[in-house]
């Protein structure tokens, strides 16, 4: 157990080390999710001005959705780009004939993953909190739970790109940035789940952050803890990251009997 | 089964499709001692290092490396041994000292400070410890590499051509490093190069493989008279073109 940690340590130590001596990389973590509560902040206030206190609630719904939607997007990218950043650096040999453990390996990406998302989100919470006054933490402890499971679906989504690239090698690469922004009309970010249509209501409800969207909802506009949305979505959290854990073990041995992990940067 | 045998090969096969690859690779690497596996571009070297460090599984065949199942118990194996190639890079923007701290985790290795001040002093690297691995010369990296490569202490290193794009004189170096390193160690060595002067300086035993088959093998000044020639050099050649294989 102490060897384990030491070596999930040791890749973690290995990213640390890097973002210590490029503080580009440290701003880019900030800028997406800052720009994007920058612009959402903007529509809000428009909103808020046009329609009074009616839509400062709705304003609060936004605002809200843009920051924890971030948790998930920060937190699939940081476990899938910190893995890319082996590849790229051309050190994926070093770290797969080393006694690191595919799920070592996994443990940590996903400390990355966490460590990236909070240096991105928690600013923008921050900006968000002084320039428009709306503290997503004023909903309660319920907001790490949010936090939680939409950091878990992040880091499902990721172990299936993760997998991707290591079956199609670096053409895979761009999912990383894209895939789980394709889920967004699903998820519910920015209205009910009862808005989709009848048949996307049923794969909207299959993604977990849809019920975390429902559940932050009910806690802004009613206050209240929407347990039955919250369990749904570590259920379906552990679900997912299972099933795509097998996803990533097993594509990891395909790639060792086809040889893909020898030209995985091509 | 060979009890002192750092590498044990058996029907060792790969296939891509209708390509073989290595092709019913046998051998038998005994501790302690330093082969050379040699052969042209294509020939199945870098597919065998592959397998042998667990990165590739075979087709067909079977690795024990150190006693263990490449197959069943590989990272057991992959903690006592240890890989170093030009080809592979470490983190360019991580200091010579980060990087080696980063392995020497992964490894496990206790007291990491120590073994790295110790390899520091061994490999002249004391002054480029704070320096970014990407700002180094040629023959800084393979210092740095070697250092990665023995951080562990290994019971087998696999080298991958250790002196590509080195100077005469750094290359001399590296060999004289080598050679000492490993009476010292007792560490068991697989260097594939394709420098027949460093493999007939090094190795006790040559390994000459050809389109993924083994097709000559013996001790260097063995193979040199086997094949009536002068040197490793042109033993070589006569394997890759065809004029004596098998001799």
């Amino acid at each position: 157990m102490r060897a384990s940690l030491r070596r999930i340590w040791g890749l973690v130590y290995r990213h640390l080390a890097l973002y210590r001596r490029s503080w580009p990389r440290l701003l880019e973590l900030m800028y997406w999710p800052v720009l994007q509560m920058l612009v959402w902040g903007f529509v809000t206030a428009y909103l808020a001005g046009v329609q009074q206190n009616t839509a400062s609630v709705a304003a609060g719904v936004l605002l809200g959705g843009v920051l924890l939607w971030e948790v998930a997007l920060r937190s699939q990218m940081g476990f899938a780009i910190t893995f890319l950043e082996e590849i790229w650096s051309r050190n994926l040999g070093h770290i797969f004939v080393s006694p690191l453990r595919p799920g070592e390996l996994v443990a940590g990406l996903v400390v990355m993953a966490t460590l990236r998302m909070l240096v991105g989100v928690l600013p923008a919470v921050g900006l968000a909190w002084l320039l428009y006054g709306f503290g997503l933490f004023a909903l309660g402890p319920v907001v790490v739970l949010f936090f939680a499971a939409l950091m878990m679906m992040g880091w499902a989504v990721a172990l299936g790109v993760t997998a991707m690239i290591l079956r199609h090698g670096a053409g895979a690469e761009p999912l990383a940035w894209s895939v789980l922004f394709g889920l967004t009309p699903f998820a519910c970010v920015f209205y009910p789940l009862s808005t989709l249509p009848a048949a996307l209501q049923w794969v909207a409800q299959a993604i977990p952050a849809a019920h975390v969207f429902e559940g932050m909802r009910a806690a802004l506009l009613q206050g209240r803890v929407d347990l039955w949305h919250l369990g749904a979505a570590f259920v379906l959290d552990l679900l997912w990251l299972a099933l795509l854990g097998r996803v990533f073990l097993g594509q990891f041995e395909a790639a060792r009997r086809s040889g893909a992990l020898l030209s995985i940067g091509e | 089964m060979t009890p002192d045998a750092a590498i044990q090969a058996e029907g060792l096969t790969k296939r891509y499709g209708e390509t073989t690859a290595v092709d019913s690779l046998s051998f038998t690497l005994p501790r302690g001692a330093t082969w050379g596996l040699l052969g042209g571009n294509g020939a199945g070297k870098s597919t065998t290092i592959a397998m042998l460090l667990g990165i590739l599984v075979p087709t067909e065949g079977r690795v024990r490396v150190l006693g263990h199942d490449m197959a069943r118990d590989r990272f057991a194996a992959l903690a006592r041994m240890n890989f170093s190639s030009p080809y592979v890079a470490l983190p360019q923007r991580l200091t010579v000292a980060e990087n080696l701290r980063v392995y020497a985790h992964l490894y496990d290795v206790p007291q990491a400070e120590a073994r790295i001040a110790e390899l520091a002093e061994a490999l002249q690297l004391e002054d480029i410890l704070n320096r970014p691995a990407g700002q180094l010369s040629a023959g800084q990296k393979t210092r740095v590499a070697l250092a990665k490569a023995l951080v562990n202490r290994p019971d087998l290193l696999l080298l991958d051509e250790p002196t590509a794009s080195l100077d005469p004189d750094t290359g001399d170096w590296v060999r004289s490093w080598l050679e000492r390193y490993r009476e010292e160690s007792g560490c068991a060595i697989l260097l594939a190069s394709h420098n027949m002067a460093e493999v007939e300086r090094l190795c006790g035993h040559v390994l000459m493989m050809k389109r993924g088959r083994l097709v000559a093998e013996g001790a260097p000044a063995e193979l040199v008279s086997r094949f009536g020639r002068d040197n490793l050099e042109d033993v070589f050649l006569d394997i890759a073109r065809d004029r004596r294989v098998g001799a």
